[in-house]
């Protein structure tokens, strides 16, 4: 059970970073809210910027940018974003519970939680995202997360550089809607490979010697096996460590080898 | 706080808690066709559509409602009818607990896509969990009704 | 027949899809006092103090109880016929908690968060025990979790609470070790099945409250609302005829909600405060504090000739009561009563069993029953042994099923009065494409398929138990009311058993209404569990109306001054065979009947108990498909084949097998239910439970054989159980067909699935070596 005291709707930014520093423990930003009733939270203050236009969906010189209230939902359904980077967006957030949820949960709700089980941050990471907080500023989401988060600030807003970059995801999840027990992101923009593994169960990292095999050439099965040796996994209701990793080489291997193939949709 | 929302064509001006839902606002507004399934937004038996879209009206903030229009099952009586009927030719509601929720989501879904495949009925209607029908009969009661709807069907 | 064995949409169908607040909670009145549980954060523990001095104090706070404040009698949850065949092991609180969410307190209040204020505000001081968790060491653990002494038990069956054993038993014919000495093959295998969450959308929830009179009303979500009447009596220590229950529509029960779960609570505050009270189960509530499927681990011992004949069937059930002992006896029965007769050419036969109390969740009813557990270890062994035997899994059912008029001996030697098995096994082969598709095998690289089957069957009631009355009236238009005490909980029993009624007083469906149930009113009904309301109070249903139908034939032989026997009525009126132009219609004589001399208001009552419980059949196809290099696994087709004798709605029976077979699903691949090391259940919520969803399953396929039953209304049989057991069963041998693995303990994950894939692998490489 949660309660709010006070539901506040700030005018500006400033104002909402203003409300949540003036009490940073009993505050808190609402995003889509979904998960807010999983925590057994007293908030003093919620502070609702749902009506700060952080909605945009945005191409520009060179970008293009989520605002941060921007829903799972259209991620799946606006052109801009669907017909960039082989659709990867909309496809990887597309398994998420279902339409009423993904209609709710935004971008900037998503990317500020850090969520381990996060289908769109592993995406994010594989396309080089950066983050803009409302005080701190632009950052890689990768180093985002792994700073310390950034408390009493305002996550205003996700930029991806617009750069033809092709990508392609894959996850396995135990039933449709559920959580993914592993989810990968592979991008490629010619020889220059990403390759992010999230749900391991921990927040989506980077796998840097899969990526420098991918780049040389090495080839999809052995990025698999390198990404499934570097990176952390550990178990929890889902799966169990050694599951992951095997499952990890499999699903980098897979997503490489689309790209491989010339991205989504084209076979052989 | 006080909220002033807009459901089903009804303009209801109340003192709330902050923390309300807006399920429980709407059931408190009388509009007993939404029903809690879970704690977790995982059942789709509360949506309800905000501004014409479907969300799950347990996990979002009455306060965020205010000077909205919400639709719950009440008002949308006429548009649910044929499909109530083709469920109903199927046995397709059973205990009827989901069903709300279930037919909210269809009507958006119909609106939002044109002649979708079965392929695009079920991803679209996966966040509407029922633990009755095992589905199939749900989705026979769509097809007919979408062919209903196409003047192909019995009326 | 013009109304049964048609599909005939719900009576309530037209409230239902226009979302009609017609459920429990939307009937409550805003009055309510709002009551809550604190539940024990311990597995097992001794209350030392409980203090809610602070709590009282939150204004609005109305009524705390703790174990001191309530009745010190024992009772059992379970819904079933006095005297229930389950220990009396409960108070409504007690001093002992004995698993994550036993009740400690009782809070009522004016709303719901000065409620939770004052539930935050106990506080309570625990003993905390090493608690018994593991089913498989609970019997004889030196930890003993019932040790209360006015614990009680009607009859003996077979329990020692010293032991943590609730029940055991031993039965069976024949020399089991000669026969299996005489096999050619014996197979010894061992299953492990969850206590599944029946997982139904409406949680359990209850109002109570005091009418005029001073009794206490109950209006809840059940499945045995006069098993209800008679516990909630005992529990608060009143005449039965103190308490009222009415069971309003239901959002579905699967069984959850034939045992009481939420009813007490709000009514000992109603007793104690005088007020109308009401309680509402969360999610987290209903998956962790009501009851499951019993969890199970069956070791069968299988014994067949060369030929696939088999000859010795061993089983032995170690059940997992929980903490409580409701249903436990009588579950565990199934495993092996509804899953050994099938395989009817034994010579000999055993089926014993154990069941064992830990500090988790109560188990209780979900469909099946036990039958369920049963089918998927002795299905799953006939399809390893078919294996063994390189014989076709299909082909050595065929040659071992009863076939109709034989006598089943483990199946308390009743013939079987009526089956089309056979034909369901071979309409299912057909509609599976079998002959192309078995076993199956890779279909490209890293992906294969395979296909399984398993056949099973059920009961229709408990036989020499269950009973159903009914009643219908003659209302003074010529309509009719029916009245029953069986509870339709979603499945439509109401509009089936309207079906029976207008069939046999040959009228229209819409001259008859059917009232939900109040047991101040209804006739009495054991109540919708046993997959007993079709056969049972559809027994009852057609004896009622032809007893209405004399009625009928004789007041308008004696307004038309003949005698009854040459009187005739064809539903719309009663007239003179021999001169058919003196007639007198329907709505005349019903008029009539309430006017003046002669009055006489006609109703009928009857009520139906069977000797004996036919058993529907049913024969269940899977096809799966595998990806090799990460283990996940997708039913892709699911084919069901029913004999439930006569199909009353098609509709419905049909819905019924579809929602049957899902549920089978869900157990087989996804429904996977954890505890920690502290006994806290991990999977209490939609998120961590997963119940298939719409694209985790195919479009189920579903086909009926109709035998005629001669026992049953119309020649019917139950449906509402039977339909869930052939899928776990199934989707094993599928998926083995497809990999090369036994999956024996449920569910089948991607995990089980790849880490079983690479062993498999390495011992070949190995062997190859």
């Amino acid at each position: 059970m949660y309660r709010i005291e006070n539901y506040v709707f700030p005018s500006s930014l400033e104002e909402a970073c203003r409300l949540l520093n003036g009490d940073l423990r009993g505050s808190a930003v609402l995003g889509g809210g979904c998960w807010l009733r999983l925590g057994r939270r007293h908030l003093r203050n919620a502070v609702d910027i749902s009506r700060l236009g952080l909605d945009g969906i945005e191409e520009k010189e060179g970008w293009l940018e989520l605002g941060a209230g921007v829903t799972l939902r259209r991620l799946e359904t606006d052109l801009a974003v669907t017909g960039r980077f082989g659709g990867i967006l909309g496809r990887s957030v597309s398994s998420i519970v279902g339409v009423q949820f993904r209609n709710m949960v935004t971008v900037g709700g998503t990317v500020y939680a850090r969520l381990g089980f996060s289908d769109l941050i592993t995406t994010l990471l594989s396309l080089d995202a950066r983050v803009v907080f409302y005080r701190a500023g632009e950052m890689g989401l990768g180093e985002y997360l792994a700073s310390n988060g950034c408390p009493g600030d305002i996550l205003t807003a996700v930029r991806i550089p617009d750069d033809g970059r092709q990508a392609a995801y894959e996850s396995l999840r135990r039933s449709r809607t559920d959580f993914p027990v592993l989810a990968v992101a592979v991008s490629r923009l010619g020889e220059d490979w990403r390759v992010s593994v999230g749900a391991r169960p921990f927040v989506a990292a980077r796998a840097e010697r899969a990526e420098a095999c991918l780049s040389r050439g090495g080839g999809a099965d052995q990025a698999g096996e390198l990404a499934a040796q570097e990176l952390r996994f550990g178990s929890n209701l889902r799966a169990g460590e050694d599951y992951r990793r095997k499952l990890a080489a499999v699903l980098v291997r897979r997503a490489a080898q689309t790209l491989e193939r010339g991205g989504e949709g084209c076979e052989g | 706080m006080r909220v002033n929302i807009t459901v089903n064509g009804i303009l209801y001006q109340r003192e709330i808690p902050c923390d309300t839902m807006l399920l429980d606002f709407v059931r408190q507004c009388g509009f007993m066709s939404v029903k809690r399934g879970c704690d977790t937004g995982n059942c789709g038996l509360c949506t309800v559509w905000v501004e014409d879209v479907p969300v799950l009206s347990c996990s979002y903030p009455a306060a965020r409602a205010d000077g909205k229009r919400v639709t719950t099952l009440e008002g949308v009586q006429e548009e649910a009818e044929s499909l109530g009927r083709c469920m109903a030719r199927q046995g397709a509601e059973q205990c009827g607990y989901c069903s709300p929720g279930f037919i909210m989501a269809v009507l958006a879904m119909a609106r939002e896509l044109d002649n979708p495949t079965d392929e695009e009925i079920a991803h679209y209607l996966e966040g509407n969990l029922c633990r009755c029908t095992g589905y199939a009969s749900q989705m026979r009661a769509i097809r007919a009704w979408m062919k209903e709807r196409r003047g192909e069907g019995e009326p | 027949m013009k109304l049964v064995n048609k599909a005939i949409p719900k009576l309530d169908s037209g409230a239902l899809t226009a979302g009609k607040g017609v459920y429990t909670d939307d009937i409550a009145p805003s009055d309510c006092l709002v009551v809550k549980v604190l539940r024990s954060p311990h597995a097992f523990a001794r209350i030392r103090e409980s203090r809610k001095e602070a709590a009282c104090k939150v204004p609005g706070v109305v009524c705390i109880l703790t174990w001191q404040d309530v009745p010190k009698i024992r009772y059992t949850l379970a819904g079933q016929s006095y005297p229930e065949p389950s220990p009396y092991d409960r108070y409504i609180l007690e001093q002992t908690v004995r698993y994550v969410g036993d009740p400690v307190a009782i809070v009522a209040g004016v709303d719901e968060a000065c409620v939770e204020r004052a539930i935050k505000l106990l506080r309570v001081d625990y003993e905390v025990f090493t608690p018994v968790l593991d089913f498989e060491q609970a019997l004889d653990n030196p930890v003993v979790i019932h040790q209360e002494e006015d614990y009680f038990n009607h009859f003996d069956i077979g329990g020692a609470p010293a032991r943590n054993l609730v029940a055991s038993g031993c039965e069976g014919e024949g020399d089991v070790e000669g026969e299996l000495k005489k096999c050619d093959v014996v197979l010894d295998r061992t299953y492990y099945t969850k206590a599944n969450a029946q997982a139904m959308m409406e949680t359990f929830r209850t109002y109570t409250y005091l009418d005029y009179n001073g009794r206490l009303n109950v209006v809840t979500s059940t499945q045995v609302p006069f098993h209800c009447r008679r516990t909630v009596a005992r529990a608060l220590g009143l005449p039965m005829t103190a308490v009222r229950v009415i069971k309003p529509r239901i959002g579905g029960g699967f069984g959850a909600k034939q045992t009481l779960v939420s009813e007490l609570f709000p009514a000992l505050v109603t007793m104690r405060t005088g007020r109308p009270a009401k309680i509402v189960y969360t999610r987290q509530e209903t998956f962790q504090a009501s009851n499951s499927r019993h969890q199970m681990r069956v070791r069968v011992r299988v014994g067949a000739m060369r030929d696939g004949t088999v000859r010795a069937v061993d089983m032995h059930a170690l059940s997992n009561a929980g903490a409580y002992g409701e249903h436990a006896s009588t579950t565990v029965g199934l495993v092996g009563h509804k899953s050994i007769p099938l395989y009817a050419k034994a010579a000999a036969f055993r089926f014993s069993y154990d069941v064992v109390y830990t500090n988790t969740m109560a188990a209780g009813a979900f469909r099946g029953y036990g039958a369920t557990q049963g089918c998927f270890a002795l299905e799953s062994a006939i399809n390893e042994l078919a294996w063994e035997l390189k014989m076709d899994p299909a082909q050595l059912r065929l040659q071992n099923i009863p076939r109709p008029g034989e006598e089943m001996p483990a199946y308390y030697h009743e013939p079987l009065s009526s089956s089309k098995l056979e034909e369901c096994i071979r309409r299912g082969m057909e509609l599976i494409g079998w002959e192309k598709k078995y076993p199956g095998g890779p279909i490209s690289k890293g992906k294969a398929r395979g296909v399984g089957m398993a056949i099973t069957m059920q009961g229709s009631g408990i036989s020499g138990v269950d009973t159903a009355s009914a009643t219908v009236k003659l209302n003074d238009d010529g309509y009719y009311t029916l009245m029953i005490g069986a509870t339709d909980m979603g499945t439509g029993c109401d509009t089936i058993l309207a079906q029976m009624a207008a069939e046999t007083l040959n009228c229209p469906l819409e001259r008859i209404t059917v009232d939900g149930v109040d047991t101040d009113h209804s006739p009495f009904d054991t109540g919708s569990y046993a997959s007993s309301t079709t056969y049972v109070t559809g027994n009852a249903v057609i004896k009622a109306c032809k007893e209405l139908l004399e009625q009928i034939v004789a007041e308008g032989a004696r307004r038309l001054k003949i005698e009854p026997e040459q009187a005739e009525f064809d539903g719309e009126q009663v007239f003179d065979r021999l001169q058919p132009a003196r007639a007198m219609t329907l709505s005349r004589l019903a008029q009539d009947l309430v006017v003046g001399e002669g009055t006489r208001w006609l109703t009928a009552t009857a009520s139906h108990c069977s000797p004996t419980s036919p058993p529907p059949l049913m024969a269940g196809f899977a096809e799966v498909e595998v990806d090799l290099e990460t283990g996940e696994c997708q039913v892709t087709d699911y084919v069901g084949v029913v004999d439930c004798g006569t199909v009353v709605n098609k509709n419905l029976a049909r819905v019924q097998t579809e929602g049957g077979i899902a549920q089978g699903i869900g157990m087989a691949l996804y429904e996977d239910v954890q505890y920690n090391g502290q006994g806290q259940m991990l999977n209490h919520s939609f998120l961590q439970y997963k119940i298939p969803c719409r694209t985790d399953l195919p479009e189920i396929r579903v086909d009926f054989r109709e035998s005629y039953e001669p026992n049953g209304p119309f020649g019917a049989k139950s449906i509402g159980e039977v339909v869930i057991n052939t899928p776990a069963p199934a989707v094993v041998q599928a998926v083995f067909n497809a990999t090369g693995i036994w999956v024996r303990s449920l569910p089948i994950t991607p995990e089980k699935l790849l880490m079983g894939l690479e062993k498999l692998h390495g011992k070949c490489q190995r062997d190859a070596v």
